[in-house]
């Protein structure tokens, strides 16, 4: 038998991957319409030819029959209660409803959410938008919900938040530390070069993490510290290099300051105290701190495990300490990585969807950037940082919030607390969103604008290691759905027009490159990049200033943008709802391999047959204790509310903690977790709530009687060696 | 009589262990169970740190593993040439059809599993059988009488090694039934010597005068293979005897093994000492029970009394010896696919270069030599170089050992001075041809045909160089005018078809096209010949390794010799 | 003419005197002044095994011939590419490999053998080497019958990117084939569905299901249909 002839292209589109900040170069073959290959260039940065799951074959939800077409409208007060409307009759209504809270309470009460998946053209005219029309700097994002621990930590110690390395190193990394990032399913492609450092280059890799994430496969030490004691393990460590001189004398003298009091600081957090604090055993702290600290090169990496606590930027200072100390920073191979999580959570935060600075971290309290951006945009703008999500949220049952704009995100699924984030939210007067699907979030919504997914617009991501690349249109959009950025303009002209502004502040735009050099425009370290460079050399790392600028792989050769290194000293302690005898259990949250945030897109493509439920994960002797096997239902109740899925017994989690995905509805995470914030990143506290479990019945639910073993692609995740 | 001992209790001995230890554990599984399931896999997979796919790959390349349930007893009879020429085949179909079942299969009753082998070494008592008997382990039985040895077991399968030759030196006054103990070998004279009174280097040199060269197959001269070994960089070095003697017709190193362990010993130490090394792998293959089981009671001896083991003869020389037995891959007595074996992986040989005196086992400077070779060390440093040049000529020093089966009156293992002639061997020493003679194939398998007209050629790596020939593995299998050369054609092509590891694709395509025209030659289709050739030549040229290289050399010289068994007719 | 260096090696290829670094490959000497070595097995991106032997050329004439895609180049050796024993050797490997599989969905070997004149009928009555098509996951579909055993799959599932070890070879010589371990079905497997086998697959024998079902002529509405049917089932289980 010979196989039928070979399908080929009507066209092959280059364009970057809409899901995990790697940023992963891929080509999309499509053939009528139908995206039915997607290969990665093997010659290509950052990913060079690898893909995961979700690139690979998790971008079917572009063509899936439930994407929204039509603007919808609020067409009575049950959820889902909509009508469909035309562009120009939901325009006008948001136009309408929009400004007349402007007037009527002014541009503050309004909160909006920027979006993380969103290109840099859709963010930057959203945020210029918000401050130049609305006049508020109330934009935030779902930044905030993941690595603001790691953004204020950074800010704080050396004055820049973004991951100081780029991917490219990796692989020939000398010594590395992850800690706090399951790598391999959250960031499937960057594990592969973790990987590669340690079995093909004979890096020396250290897991600190409470889970037996798959990377203990290849770590050289693995410390188990107990959830939320991450900040007693790394004093401790730094304890051991300052009590055995392992630092870097030159580095600390020449390019950091306030050492001394944070040696003296550091005199109480001795090894064993740790290990009485962490379940560590001081040994092992010992052996981590001279191997990274005796290494040539060394780095660390992290991800929400370190910035999704209410102590995140503590955790976050505590690895700068480190680095600081032994001169880990500034060269190849070593320093401070927080890895995004978002396709484009850099990029959003870089194009300004920050209530507190504009593009590239220029402040809005900084009078020479404002003038700047308001000599730009003809207008006056707000020297007042605005409101963070979190924040928002408080607002909106304060009533100091009356409306908001949310593109492209769903806080419905991702904020802490869900039940008190949606009473908040049916606390507004309006809500319009801007979103390919409907979702949680956008039930309550009073107007609904469908737009473009990543394969049908133009424009830029910026990936985690801030190299910026282009998003690439391959598919015409569905139905009457338009790119984010055409329809912010509209709204923005709209106001503006219902506003009376008499000069307008700029939304006449032909393409996303014309909002791309008016980028460059205002910010110095995007000036070097234009599309037509990133066309030919495939993407490039900010900061950039200059055309003939190369780009900038790696920060803080020279100094920091603070000037010098900061030390900080910490306390220990933790503002965590800790288990007690009532809720007995730890609940931990986090990602799967096949799933990505509130599963929006990949629970509506071929990966939610892979993965098509939720699961708790916990450790035998819990399930034991509970009389629970693998694939028992099992209710998990918090002071917050309740949720039921099936228990998967493994060793992955240590006693005592369990472990819950987010992406799942049915068994939504985010309904137990707190919305306690740590005070300065006003993170919430994901990985920390306190819970307790009981063996239930199955709910009525379709396609649920199947044993947990016939469920997809899922297994105990510690099955296999590697 | 079946030992009952559980997975658990295993892999207890294994914990802390590597991928080295994959085949010795698999071998107690194999042998507890009769076969490796999923879930022994899977509880292997974490005691080793190997991934499961890798085990199941490293089960299924090795012939005398199995992943799916066999019977209590598993009976495997040899139908390469030599066994073909005694009437294995009739013992093989007899012993189906008393049983009621093909070879490959399983009586219902889970008492026998039958299959056919690949040479089991025993060609001087052909035909052979191996049997594993669950729980126990593997007896080799030959020549085999009846279908009765083989179903009822027998106690006593004890063979006699048949031993002559002009140049009795490495197998002098040995017991043809039993290993020559200790107290009969005596001391280690030859290592003793080397450690009290010369140097590695010393040792070295005097190989390298003695003019040794590889008794394997491929002739690489011994003392040179030291010397780069030991001038290598990198730690450890190793040292690695290669007793996966699989060359049909070739049981010479089993017959030194199974007769002089402690000359083979003595002879890997010494080859430790001149290297730098302080540890040697003796990787015997699988068919050869008796010698593994003979070779470990001699190591057992010698570190009872110091010869091997910490600090030898009180001296700073310290040297173990780990016995690693294969599991059914001829591929296996490829040196880089042996290492690779040991290495707990599937036995493909690697690319060379870089060779292992540099890249051995484990990556690391290896020395890696035959029995044979390693043998004839001991008499060289106890004697000395001129001593062992004085056997053979010029080129070819020392006693050389080979192995006659097929139609000779008295099969069996010969050492000879290298220089007496083919015709002086069959008619002097292994008294004579039974029949006219028809064929000699020179080499094993891998080697060539001579026609009557050719057997004055003397035996030595030259002259059979220049003959077109080789001494190979030395092998001899002799053929007289009853013999169906097309049906010695076809077992040796399925031999090699069987044995081909899949690596490259000249030989993995090449071994089963030429096989399949090789069936077929009692009717060839008109241009089977040239097919054959181009199969051959690509074989030959293109080949990964020397058993492509040489999987059409015997077919090739029968074209040359014999162009009509190629045509029609 | 470059300056004589330690590190450089100068030699002929195909009559014509090159200088190159010292450990470059014939192959990529050959493709430095614009020479396509044919090759299948080799993929810049893979561990390069010398496995398929197509490559090979003939170094100074020796008893063997060199795969370019390992060999390095050697002091004032002379290579010679395509001569009358190359060819021979390419083509006989092409026309067996042509009698085993199903080479139509791989474009640049169907390329090489035009080039070579490959007989397509050399090898009358030719056991192929057959399998089921393994229709097990909702992501991809494997059909061996068109495997070339490049082992790239393998190993990019393994070291050379994944370190997911999902797939092995099993049995040996012409049987052998890519397994899983005991032949498990996907979902079965540790395979996380990254696809890096797909990317590197020579032929048609892996590829999305979706290209696979657009080939077998269904609608896209269809193959969403199709990826959406529970499939976790042993396959090896009679």
């Amino acid at each position: 038998m010979v196989a039928t002839p070979r399908l080929v292209a009507d066209r092959q589109v280059r364009t970057t991957c809409p899901y995990c900040g790697v940023g992963c170069q891929m080509d999309l073959q499509i053939k009528d319409g139908t995206i039915y290959r997607v290969s990665a260039p093997f010659d290509v940065a950052p990913n060079y030819g690898n893909l995961c799951v979700k690139g690979r074959f998790g971008l079917d939800f572009t063509t899936h029959p439930r994407r929204l077409k039509t603007p919808l409208i609020r067409n009575g007060d049950g959820p889902g209660d909509f009508r469909e409307a035309s562009w120009d009759e939901a325009l006008s209504l948001v136009t309408e409803k929009l400004s007349q809270i402007v007037r009527e309470s002014g541009g503050d009460s309004i909160a909006t959410y920027a979006c993380a998946k969103a290109t840099n053209e859709d963010n930057y005219v959203f945020q210029k938008w918000v401050r130049a029309v609305m006049k508020t700097n109330n934009v935030d994002h779902c930044a905030r919900l993941c690595h603001a621990g790691s953004v204020t930590g950074l800010q704080l110690a050396i004055g820049s938040s973004a991951m100081s390395n780029s991917i490219a190193e990796m692989e020939n990394l000398d010594t590395f530390i992850v800690t706090g990032s399951n790598t391999t399913e959250t960031h499937p492609v960057i594990s592969l070069f973790l990987k590669k450092a340690v079995r093909q280059n004979g890096a020396k890799l250290i897991v600190i993490d409470p889970r037996q994430i798959e990377l203990t496969d290849f770590a050289t030490l693995w410390l188990r510290q107990k959830p939320g004691t991450d900040v007693a393990v790394y004093q401790a460590m730094a304890h051991v290099i300052v009590t055995e001189k392992l630092y870097n004398q030159d580095f600390i003298r020449e390019r950091t300051e306030d050492f001394e009091d944070y040696v003296e600081s550091l005199e109480s957090f001795t090894p064993e105290w740790a290990e009485e604090v962490s379940g560590v055993p001081a040994d092992d702290i010992r052996a981590a701190a001279r191997m990274y600290a005796n290494a040539e090169r060394a780095a660390f990496y992290w991800g929400m495990g370190i910035s999704q606590s209410t102590h995140g930027t503590d955790n976050a200072l505590s690895l700068t300490n480190l680095a600081l100390m032994t001169g880990h920073v500034g060269k190849p191979g070593t320093g401070l990585n927080p890895l995004r999580g978002q396709n484009n959570v850099q990029g959003c935060s870089d194009s300004g969807g920050l209530p507190n600075v504009y593009t590239a971290y220029q402040r809005v309290d900084n009078a020479a950037v404002k003038a700047k951006f308001e000599a730009k945009w003809h207008t006056t703008l707000s020297p007042d940082p605005g409101l963070t999500v979190t924040e928002m949220v408080d607002g909106a049952l304060t009533g100091q919030i009356r409306a908001m704009v949310i593109m492209g995100e769903n806080p419905l699924m991702s904020e802490p607390n869900l039940a008190h984030a949606k009473h908040a939210l049916e606390a507004l007067d309006f809500i319009v969103c801007l979103d390919i699907f409907m979702n949680e979030t956008g039930e309550l919504a009073d107007v609904i604008l469908p737009t473009a997914s990543f394969a049908e617009k133009d424009g830029t991501f910026t990936n985690s290691d801030r190299r910026v690349q282009r998003v690439r249109q391959a598919l015409p959009a569905v139905g009457e759905a338009r790119p984010d950025w055409q329809v912010v303009c509209d709204l923005a002209k709209r106001m503006e027009a219902a506003l009376g502004v008499e000069e307008s502040a700029g939304f006449d735009y032909n393409h996303p490159e014309d909002i791309w050099e008016e980028m460059r425009e205002v910010t110095p370290d995007f000036f070097g990049i234009t599309y037509e460079r990133l066309e030919r050399e495939g993407g490039v790392h900010w900061p950039c200033p200059s055309l003939d600028h190369p780009g900038t792989p790696y920060l803080f050769e020279e100094d920091f943008p603070r000037g010098k290194g900061k030390f900080w000293s910490l306390e220990y302690g933790t503002e965590s709802e800790l288990p007690d005898d009532e809720y007995p259990y730890n609940l931990t949250t986090g990602r799967v391999l096949f799933h990505w945030h509130g599963g929006t897109m990949t629970r509506r493509s071929k990966l939610e047959e892979a993965f098509p439920e939720p699961i708790v994960e916990m450790h035998p002797d819990d399930a034991h204790a509970l009389g629970l096997v693998s694939g028992d239902w099992v209710e998990i109740e918090s002071r917050r509310g309740s949720v039921v899925c099936r228990a998967m017994v493994t060793g992955r989690s240590p006693v005592g903690t369990v472990f819950l995905p987010f992406h799942f509805v049915e068994a939504a995470a985010n309904v137990l977790t707190l919305d306690k914030v740590d005070p300065r990143a006003k993170i919430p506290d994901y990985k920390n709530a306190a819970v307790k479990m009981r063996k239930t019945e199955a709910p009525q639910r379709d396609g649920r009687d199947e044993s947990l073993d016939k469920r997809g692609a899922i297994k105990e995740p510690t099955k296999y060696v590697h | 009589m079946q030992t009952m001992i559980t997975l658990d209790e295993i892999l207890n001995d294994y914990i802390g262990r590597k991928r080295d230890a994959l085949l010795p554990v698999l071998w107690d599984v194999q042998t507890a169970f009769g076969h490796i399931d999923a879930e022994a896999v899977h509880q292997i997979s974490h005691t080793l740190r190997v991934p499961e796919a890798d085990i199941y790959g490293v089960i299924s390349f090795y012939t005398l593993f199995h992943d799916e349930p066999t019977g209590e007893t598993i009976i495997r009879v040899c139908t390469d040439p030599s066994c073909g020429l005694a009437g294995a085949d009739d013992m093989l179909n007899g012993l189906c059809s008393r049983l009621g079942i093909h070879h490959g299969e399983t009586t219902v009753d889970g008492q026998f599993t039958i299959e056919h082998s690949a040479c089991l070494g025993l060609c001087e008592h052909a035909p052979a059988a191996l049997i594993s008997w669950r729980g126990i382990g593997e007896q080799s039985i030959a020549p085999v009488s009846d279908t009765d040895v083989l179903l009822n077991g027998t106690d006593n399968a004890q063979y006699e090694s048949i031993i002559g030759g002009d140049a009795p030196v490495l197998l002098a006054g040995v017991d043809t039934y039993a290993a020559q103990r200790l107290k009969n070998y005596g001391d280690y004279v030859a290592l003793r010597k080397a450690i009290n009174d010369s140097s590695p280097e010393n040792v070295i040199a005097e190989v390298e005068e003695s003019g040794l060269i590889g008794r394997g197959g491929a002739a690489f001269p011994t003392g040179m293979k030291w010397r780069f070994t030991r001038q290598a960089t990198g730690q450890p070095h190793y040292v690695v005897c290669n007793a996966d003697e699989s060359e049909p017709g070739t049981f010479k190193d089993r017959v030194l093994m199974e007769a002089r362990p402690h000359l083979l010993l003595e002879g890997i130490a010494l080859c430790g000492y001149a290297i730098g090394a302080e540890t040697g792998y003796l990787f015997i293959r699988g068919e050869y029970p008796e010698a593994m089981q003979r070779m470990q009671a001699a190591i057992d001896e010698a570190l009872e009394v110091g010869l091997l083991g910490d600090n030898i003869m009180g001296s700073d020389f310290s040297f173990h010896i780990e016995i690693r037995r294969g599991a059914g891959a001829y591929i296996c007595g490829e040196e880089t696919a042996l290492f690779e074996a040991i290495e707990g992986k599937r036995g493909f040989p690697r690319i060379k270069p870089p060779y292992p005196t540099t890249h051995g086992l484990f990556g690391k400077p290896t020395t890696i030599n035959n029995v044979e070779t390693l043998c004839a060390v001991p008499g060289i440093i106890t004697n000395g170089a001129a001593w062992f040049k004085a056997f053979g000529t010029e080129k070819s020093t020392g006693p050389k050992l080979v192995s006659v089966s097929g139609h000779v009156n008295r099969p069996g293992v010969y050492e000879i001075s290298p220089g007496i002639t083919l015709r002086e061997l069959l008619n002097d020493y292994c008294e004579g041809v039974t029949g006219e003679l028809q064929a000699v194939l020179m080499g094993g398998a891998a080697g060539t045909f001579l026609t009557p007209d050719e057997i004055d050629v003397r035996l030595t790596f030259e002259d059979l160089r220049k003959a077109g020939s080789t001494f190979g593995s030395g092998a001899i299998v002799v053929f007289n005018t009853e013999t169906d050369l097309r049906d010695v054609l076809v077992r040796l092509g399925r031999f090699f078809r069987h044995e081909s590891c899949g690596k490259c694709f000249p030989c993995q395509l090449g071994t089963q096209r030429q096989v399949e025209i090789l069936e077929r030659l009692d009717a060839p289709l008109p241009d089977d010949r040239s097919r054959l050739e181009d199969i051959g030549w690509t074989m030959t040229e293109s080949s990964l390794c020397g058993l492509g290289q040489t999987a059409a050399s015997a077919v090739l010289s029968a074209i040359e010799k014999w162009p009509e068994l190629f045509e029609k007719g | 003419m470059p300056e004589a260096d330690d590190n450089m090696i100068t030699f002929t290829l195909d009559g014509e005197e090159i200088t190159v670094p010292e450990g470059t490959t014939l192959l990529e000497a050959a493709r430095m002044i614009g020479k396509e070595i044919p090759v299948i097995c080799y993929h810049d991106a893979t561990t390069a095994n010398g496995l398929c032997r197509v490559c090979v050329v003939d170094v100074n004439g020796g008893r063997l011939l060199q795969p370019a895609c390992i060999a390095e180049c050697q002091h004032d050796s002379i290579v010679e590419t395509r001569n009358e024993r190359v060819e021979r050797n390419r083509r006989t490997i092409l026309e067996m490999l042509n009698s085993a599989v199903d080479l139509s969905q791989g474009e640049a070997i169907q390329e090489m053998m035009m080039d070579y004149g490959v007989d397509e009928s050399r090898f009358p009555d030719a056991k192929r080497r057959e399998h089921d098509i393994h229709d097990d996951n909702p992501f991809y579909v494997r059909d061996y019958n068109q495997c070339v055993l490049c082992w790239r799959c393998v190993q990019v599932c393994a070291e050379d990117a994944q370190y997911t070890f999902a797939l092995t070879l099993g049995e040996r010589g012409y049987d052998t084939h890519v397994a899983t371990a005991f032949d498990i079905g996907m979902m079965d497997s540790p395979c996380v569905f990254c696809g890096q086998c797909i990317g590197v697959c020579p032929t048609g024998a892996l590829k999305p299901k979706t290209e696979w079902g657009l080939e077998q002529g269904m609608s896209p509405d269809e193959i969403r249909q199709m990826t959406r049917i529970p499939r976790r089932r042993k396959e090896n289980t009679e």
